[in-house]
């Protein structure tokens, strides 16, 4: 089971590729609107690489509620436990 | 009242020759092809297996963020569109509710479009882009260019085929001279070569088959001529009222003097045999210059190395320009790049603007045999003289759309 970080660290990478934030960038207290400049379109992008790559189904109606890269890293947490 | 002057400040291309303006006309004048063998697994089954890609790869010059979210054709125009600007010098320069773009694609993020397709079948839904759209709408590249450089007059996708490029050019000039705005940049891309445009180009029978010997495959006006060869890049001028360059003393290549646009009305994709949409789009292109036929130097022709087309175009040029055809000395281009389609005219208007700013005509390669057209094609680099001389660029595409825009020299 990975950790926080390792997810988070994956999740960075993800936003790095498809929105050039630097990775060290991406962490856990960070807006993806807001602080990151990730758009609606891109963080479609986003959610559909973290499917992929954490294997798990995040519903369209819950996209809305992952503002922070905390709220993201801990909807992986609870989908993979 | 006369017709505002319209003139050209600003130039940029990503060719098959050449990643830029000076390396793309460079190579036209050593005459060099940009034609190579496919040797992606995909275009192994295909009949025609040559192309004319660009020297240049646009993911070399463009932000790797900003061009993933461009299909290749929004790619290759925004690399021409960057040279263009800058070439112009007009940022902070033009006001931008006076700013226009009119930028050309015959068929748009094609490629985009069948790589979500792609997705969709072995993937899913869930694994289209919602890029996907933005991207592969024709307008793409005249949209991306608009928010690049802050165009607010409108943002226009003239599509007609193979003349898109030539149109967005005519258009640009209207728009100048109607005073909807001072700037526009206008120009075409195109971004096709994928297995799906070229099978279905090659059931129209349209494309050489030379794939032994791709640099000799484009040879228009030539008897062994076979169909043409898909191109692909873009390239990008900006129009500018004579007015508005002459108050910031902008260096002016030549006037973009008018431009004739006629329709065949006679089949969707073969030409009007006896060329009469051709012949009177050149013949309107003259009278909206306020040219004379002896005016004529040079001519840009479509000649794309099809058997009927480019002998065609030869009796239209004759019809157009009467006695005075025997005074002006053609070339085509796509002997070297390629036909680059909704790209095409925009292309072969930056060298039909070169060639009367640097007074010499980029050579047709491979003439080897040439048809006796009754007109001066040249074969070599050719010098123009000095003095106050006109050219006319001619495209004509699917579904009969003819544009011939004429070019005086600044």
């Amino acid at each position: 089971m990975a950790t926080t970080e390792e997810i988070r660290a994956d999740l960075a990478e993800i936003v790095n590729e498809i929105a050039g934030i630097p990775a060290d960038d991406v962490q856990l207290d960070k807006s993806f609107v807001d602080d990151l400049d990730v758009d609606s379109l891109s963080m479609v992008e986003v959610v559909v690489a973290a499917e992929e790559k954490f294997g798990v189904e995040i519903p369209d109606d819950q996209v809305k509620n992952l503002k922070t890269v905390g709220d993201a890293v801990s909807f992986i947490e609870n989908a993979t436990a | 009242m006369p017709l505002k002057r319209v003139v050209i400040t600003g130039l940029g291309a990503t060719s098959p020759v050449g990643g830029d303006v000076p390396s793309t006309w460079s190579a036209l004048l050593e005459g060099r092809s940009g034609v190579t063998a496919l040797t992606d697994d995909w275009a192994e089954p295909l009949a025609a297996r040559i192309a004319a890609k660009v020297a240049v790869e646009p993911g070399e010059v463009l932000d790797r963020v900003k061009a993933r979210r461009m299909d290749r054709s929004t790619q290759l125009a925004m690399v021409a569109a960057e040279e263009a600007w800058a070439d112009a010098k007009l940022d902070d320069a033009v006001d931008p509710e006076r700013l226009a773009v009119a930028v050309a694609s015959g068929i748009g993020g094609v490629t985009t479009l069948l790589a979500n397709y792609d997705s969709l079948l072995e993937k899913g839904p869930r694994r289209v882009s919602p890029l996907a759209i933005p991207m592969l709408m024709p307008n793409s590249p005249a949209a991306t260019i608009g928010l690049r450089i802050g165009a607010k007059a409108g943002v226009h996708t003239p599509v007609s085929a193979c003349a898109s490029g030539n149109e967005a050019i005519a258009l640009g000039i209207d728009l100048i001279r109607l005073g909807r705005a001072d700037v526009v940049v206008v120009g075409g891309t195109e971004a096709a070569v994928h297995a799906l445009p070229m099978a279905a180009f090659g059931q129209m029978m349209a494309l050489s088959k030379r794939n032994d010997d791709p640099e000799a495959a484009s040879r228009p006006w030539d008897k062994g001529r076979d169909g043409f060869v898909l191109g692909e890049g873009a390239a990008v001028m900006v129009l500018e009222s004579a007015e508005h360059a002459a108050a910031r003393g902008a260096e002016v290549y030549a006037e973009a003097a008018g431009a004739g646009i006629t329709s065949d009305s006679h089949d969707i994709a073969q030409p009007d045999p006896a060329g009469l949409g051709a012949t009177r789009a050149m013949k309107r292109a003259l009278i909206e210059s306020e040219l004379a036929a002896t005016d004529i130097a040079h001519i840009n022709a479509h000649a794309t190395s099809t058997p009927q087309g480019d002998v065609a175009e030869a009796a239209a040029i004759r019809n157009a320009l009467g006695a005075a055809a025997d005074g002006t000395v053609l070339t085509s281009t796509k002997s070297m790049t390629g036909h680059l389609l909704g790209g095409a005219g925009a292309l072969e208007s930056v060298a039909t603007v070169l060639a009367l700013h640097h007074r010499v005509i980029p050579p047709t390669i491979n003439l080897d045999d040439p048809e006796d057209i009754g007109l001066d094609i040249a074969d070599k680099p050719r010098d123009l003289p000095a003095g106050d001389l006109a050219a006319l660029n001619n495209s004509f595409g699917f579904g009969g759309h003819n544009v011939a825009v004429a070019f005086r020299s600044a």
